[in-house]
C-alpha cells in the first residue's frame, strides 16, 4: 500500500503557512520605501489594483495547482505537461484517479537537472538565511546597557571616539564595522568572520529544527511563525503613535501626491511588489497547498492571504512612518540644538537666551551686529529642515538594522523595544525560510530515488548543511555586496518567466477547460468568470510587460554599479562591479531561466529516442 | 607706599590673567541646560568656589603643594558663562606652565564637575580634553552567553526530534513481524487429545469455522 501524503493536521494550518511564508521582511522594509518614494497615500491605489488584478488571480493558481497535482512543483508541472519539467520537476505521475494528461510520462523517470522553480528557491535560502543570523546578532547585542549600537568606541588614547564613528554616525557604525566588518570594495573579500559564522550555523540549525519532520513539525511551528509579528507589530503601532514627532511622519506618509500617479514607475513597481511579496513562482506555494485534502477550498484561502499580505504591509507601513518621524523629529531637534550651541559659544550669549523659537531672529540680528564674526561661523551652520530629515527613504537592511536602531536607542526602554523588534524580524525571516526549504524539500522528498535510500530527516539534513556552507560566502568582509548580487539579480527575471511560463502552461498547454472541471471535481465549485479572464489574457500581459520593462532597464543602464562602505569618509559611494562579479550575476539569471527551455529540450530528445528504439506502448 | 605696590601687584597680575594669554585657560558653563529650573546665577561666590577647586586640584601635583586660592586669577567673565583662568607662582610672578595645569585638571575631573553639579559637557575645559570613561567591557561578551545557551537548547531539541523519530521508525518496523510471529505459532501447535490429534479448527483470518456445518447437510432436504 503506497504511504500517504502527510496533510496538515488543519486548513488553519495551511493558511497559516501560507501568511508565514508571504508575510516577510519585504512587507517591512521595501513596502514603506516604495509608499514614501511614490507618492505616499496615492501610491496605495496603483497598489490595491494590483492586487485584485495580478496578486490573486495568481496565487489562487499556483495553489490550485499544488492542491490539484498534489505534488511539489516539480512533479505538478511535469504532470501537466512533460516539457515543463524544467519549470517545476517531476516524479513518475501519481493519480489520484482524475483524468489527468496521462500522455506524460507513466513510466517513472529519473532526476531532471535544471528545475527552474528549485534552483530559484535554492539561490534563495542561500543568501536569505543570512538576514536571520543578522538579526540574531542584534537580538543578542540587545541585551546590553546601553546598547553597543548607541554610542561610539573611543579611540586610542580615550580622548575622543573612533574616528569612522565620528564621521558616519553609531547605529551605521556597528552596522558596517562592528557587525559585517565591511572591506572597501567587492574585490577584498577578506576572511570569514567567526561571530557571522556562528550566527548563520545557529540560524539554519533553527530552520532544520522546524522543518525536520515535515509538515508535522512546520504546521506547528507556523502557529507562531505567523501569529507572533502580528502582537509586534501591535505593541510598535501603540507605542509608535505615543512618540513625539511621529505625527509628522504619518502626515508626511499618508499625504497622497497625486503627480506620482501618471509616473509609469509607481505602477511598475507597485506590480513588481505585490508578485515578490506573494512568493509566487518559488514552488512554495505550489508544496503547501499539494499538502491539502483535494476538497480545500483554495479560492477563499487565495483571497484571504493575499488581504492579509497586503493590509500587514500598510500596517507595517504605519509603523515605520510613525517611527520615522520620532527620527526626523529628534533628529531634527538636535540639528537646531547644535546650531544654538554654536552661536551661544561665538558670540557669548546667555546660556538658554537661544531657543529654537528664536532662533531666526537672533540669527539676523547677529547678522547685522556683528557682520564679520557672523560670516566666520556661517560655515558651519547647518540649515535643519525637518522635510530634508523625513525625505530620506531607505530600503532594505539599511532601514532594519541602522534606521530603526537609531530610532530604538532614543526610545525609553530601548532594550525592550530592540528584542521585541529583532525578535520579530527573525520570526518573518524564518517563517519565509519555512517555504523557501519547503520548495526545494517537497521534491526531493516525493521523489523515489532520494527518498528510497535516506530518511526525510537525512535529506532535510544535508540540504541544511550545504546551504549552510555556502552561506559562509555572505559572511566574509565582502559577503554584504555579494548578498546584495543575490538580493537584486538571483531571483528578479527568472520568477517572472517561471510564473509566466505557469500561466500559459495552465491555460493554453493543459488546457483552461480542463483545468477548470477538474476543480469543480476536486473542490465542488464551478470557476468564475473573472478569474478565467484575469488567467488567459490580463496577468500574462502584465508579466510580460514587466519583463520587458526589467529586460530594457538592465540594458539601458549599461554597467552595472553598487554602494560600497567608504571607511575614511563613512559614508558608502558608487562604484563599478568587476568583470568576474557581472559574469556570475550573468550566470545567476541564466542558471534559472535555462532551466525551462534546456529541460524542454532534453525531455524531446529523450522521448525521440525512445520512441526510436522501442515501439510505443499501447 | 604700600598703596603703590599693591596696584603694582594687581596690575601685573591682570596682565598675567589675559584672553589668549600665555597658559591661560578657557571655562565655558552651560549652567541653565544642564539644571534647568534649578540653576544657580554664577556670582562671585561661585567664582571663589572655582578658584578652591582650581587650587585644590594644583595641592594634589607634586611640587605644588603650596598653591593657595589667591595664585588662581580669573578674568573676562562674560554672560555666557565664560571666562579665562591662570595660576600664577607667587614667588617668581609668572603663570605655571600649561602642562601642569592640565594633568591637574584632568586628574580632579570629576570633583571640580561636582562642585558645581555639572558634568564635562556643560563644563568645558577648552583645551584640556577630558578623559572619556570606557564603555565596561565584561570579560565574557554578553551576546556569547546568550548564543550559547539558545544555541544548547536548539542542540537539544534536534536530538530529541531525531531519537524520537527513529524510535518511531523502529517501533512501526517491529510491529507487523510481531503480528506475524503469533501466527506462525498457531499455526504449529495441534491440539491432541487423548494421543489423537483433533483436527486443527482453519482459524485463519476467521474466515471459515468448521464448528459449523453448512446448512444444507444439517436439514433433511424436502
Amino acid at each position: 500500500m503506497e504511504k500517504a501524503r502527510p496533510l496538515w493536521a488543519n486548513p488553519l494550518q495551511f493558511v497559516f503557512a501560507c501568511i508565514s511564508y508571504a508575510v516577510g521582511l519585504g512587507n517591512v522594509w521595501r513596502f514603506p520605501y516604495l509608499c514614501q518614494m511614490y507618492g505616499g497615500g496615492s501610491f496605495l491605489v496603483p497598489y490595491i489594483i494590483m492586487l485584485v488584478v495580478e496578486g490573486m488571480p495568481l496565487l489562487y493558481l499556483e495553489l490550485a495547482v499544488g492542491q490539484r497535482m498534489r505534488q511539489g512543483s516539480i512533479g505538478a508541472w511535469r504532470t501537466i505537461s512533460p516539457y515543463l519539467g524544467g519549470v517545476g520537476l517531476p516524479v513518475g505521475g501519481r493519480n489520484f484517479g482524475q483524468p489527468l494528461a496521462t500522455v506524460s510520462s507513466a513510466q517513472p523517470s529519473r532526476l531532471q537537472p535544471g528545475l527552474a522553480s528549485v534552483v530559484v528557491s535554492f539561490f534563495l535560502s542561500t543568501y536569505y538565511n543570512i538576514i536571520n543570523a543578522w538579526a540574531f546578532w542584534y537580538l543578542f547585542h540587545s541585551f546590553q546597557d546601553p546598547l553597543p549600537w548607541s554610542v561610539c568606541p573611543l579611540n586610542s588614547n580615550r580622548t575622543g571616539y573612533d574616528e569612522e564613528c565620528e564621521k558616519a554616525s553609531s547605529t551605521q557604525y556597528f552596522w558596517y564595522r562592528k557587525t559585517l566588518n565591511i572591506s572597501p570594495s567587492i574585490q577584498d573579500s577578506g576572511g570569514v568572520q567567526w561571530e557571522q559564522g556562528l550566527c548563520l550555523l545557529l540560524a539554519w540549525l533553527v530552520v532544520y529544527l522546524c522543518i525536520l519532520r515535515g509538515t508535522e513539525s512546520t504546521g506547528k511551528v507556523v502557529y507562531f511563525t505567523a501569529l507572533l509579528p502580528y502582537c509586534v507589530l501591535i505593541i510598535y503601532l501603540v507605542r509608535g503613535l505615543t512618540l513625539h514627532g511621529a505625527t509628522n511622519g504619518l502626515a508626511y506618509m499618508f499625504t497622497p501626491k497625486l503627480e506620482q500617479l501618471a509616473n509609469p514607475k509607481a505602477w511598475i513597481n507597485a506590480a513588481t511588489q505585490i508578485f515578490f511579496s506573494l512568493g509566487l513562482g518559488f514552488g512554495s506555494l505550489i508544496a503547501f497547498a499539494s499538502y491539502n485534502q483535494p476538497s480545500t477550498d483554495c479560492q477563499k484561502h487565495a483571497i484571504i492571504v493575499s488581504l492579509i499580505n497586503s493590509s500587514t504591509s500598510i500596517f507595517a507601513s504605519v509603523v515605520t512612518f510613525s517611527i520615522y518621524g520620532f527620527k526626523a523629529t529628534f533628529n531634527y531637534e538636535s540639528c537646531l540644538n547644535k546650531v544654538i550651541l554654536l552661536l551661544t559659544n561665538s558670540f557669548d550669549l546667555e546660556d538658554g537666551f537661544l531657543t529654537a523659537s528664536n532662533l531666526e531672529q537672533v540669527k539676523g540680528y547677529l547678522a547685522s551686529a556683528f557682520p564679520g564674526k557672523y560670516s566666520e561661523v556661517l560655515p558651519q551652520i547647518r540649515n535643519c529642515s525637518l522635510e530634508s530629515e523625513l525625505a530620506t527613504a531607505v530600503q532594505g537592511t539599511g532601514l532594519s538594522f541602522i534606521v530603526y536602531t537609531e530610532a530604538i536607542k532614543n526610545m525609553a526602554a530601548s532594550q525592550l523595544w530592540s528584542v521585541l523588534y529583532f525578535f520579530m524580524l527573525l520570526m518573518l525571516g524564518i517563517g519565509s525560510m519555512l517555504g523557501n526549504t519547503a520548495a526545494i524539500l517537497t521534491p526531493l522528498t516525493d521523489s523515489k530515488v532520494i527518498s528510497s535510500h535516506l530518511p526525510k530527516e537525512a535529506i532535510s539534513g544535508l540540504v541544511c548543511l550545504v546551504n549552510c556552507v555556502i552561506g559562509l560566502v555572505f559572511t566574509m568582509e565582502a559577503g554584504n555586496y555579494w548578498f546584495d548580487i543575490f538580493n537584486d539579480y538571483a531571483a528578479t527575471l527568472p520568477l517572472l518567466l517561471i510564473v509566466l511560463v505557469e500561466i500559459v502552461a495552465v491555460c493554453y498547454v493543459f488546457g483552461l477547460r480542463r483545468f477548470e472541471s477538474d476543480l469543480k471535481a476536486m473542490t465542488g465549485r464551478t470557476l468564475n468568470w473573472y478569474w478565467k479572464a484575469m488567467w488567459a489574457g490580463v496577468s500574462p500581459l502584465l508579466i510580460i510587460s514587466l519583463f520587458v520593462f526589467y529586460l530594457s532597464d538592465y540594458i539601458l543602464t549599461g554597467t552595472l554599479q553598487y554602494q560600497a562602505w567608504d571607511a575614511s569618509q563613512g559614508q558608502l559611494v558608487t562604484k563599478d562591479y568587476p568583470l568576474y562579479a557581472l559574469a556570475i550575476i550573468g550566470l545567476l539569471v541564466a542558471s534559472s531561466t535555462m532551466c525551462i527551455p534546456l529541460v524542454a529540450l532534453g525531455t524531446f530528445i529523450v522521448r525521440c529516442l525512445k520512441r526510436g528504439d522501442t515501439p510505443p506502448v499501447a | 607706599m604700600l598703596c603703590l605696590l599693591f596696584f603694582l601687584v594687581t596690575a601685573i597680575h591682570a596682565e598675567l590673567c589675559q584672553p589668549d594669554g600665555e597658559n591661560a585657560f578657557k571655562v565655558r558653563l552651560s549652567i541653565r541646560t544642564a539644571l534647568g529650573d534649578n540653576a544657580y546665577a554664577w556670582d562671585t561666590n561661585e567664582e571663589y568656589l572655582f578658584k578652591a577647586m582650581v587650587a585644590f586640584s594644583m595641592r594634589k601635583v607634586p611640587n605644588r603643594e603650596t598653591t593657595e586660592i589667591s595664585h588662581v586669577l580669573v578674568c573676562n567673565v562674560t554672560q555666557r558663562v565664560s571666562f579665562w583662568f591662570v595660576v600664577t607662582d607667587p614667588l617668581k610672578n609668572h603663570t605655571l606652565p600649561a602642562v601642569e595645569v592640565q594633568t591637574a585638571i584632568r586628574m580632579n575631573r570629576n570633583r571640580i564637575n561636582g562642585a558645581f553639579f555639572l558634568n564635562d559637557q556643560t563644563l568645558e575645559f577648552l583645551k584640556i580634553p577630558s578623559t572619556l570613561a570606557p564603555p565596561t567591557d565584561p570579560s565574557v561578551p554578553i551576546w556569547i552567553i546568550i548564543f550559547g545557551v539558545i544555541f544548547c537548547i536548539v542542540i537539544v531539541a534536534v536530538m530529541l526530534l531525531i531519537l524520537s523519530g527513529i524510535r518511531q521508525r523502529r517501533r512501526m518496523s517491529k510491529g507487523p513481524t510481531e503480528v506475524d510471529d503469533s501466527e506462525d505459532k498457531c499455526e504449529n501447535t495441534i491440539t491432541i487429545e487423548n494421543g489423537i490429534p483433533c483436527d486443527p479448527l482453519d482459524t485463519k483470518g476467521g474466515h471459515i469455522n468448521d464448528a459449523f456445518m453448512t446448512e444444507d447437510e444439517r436439514l433433511t432436504p424436502l
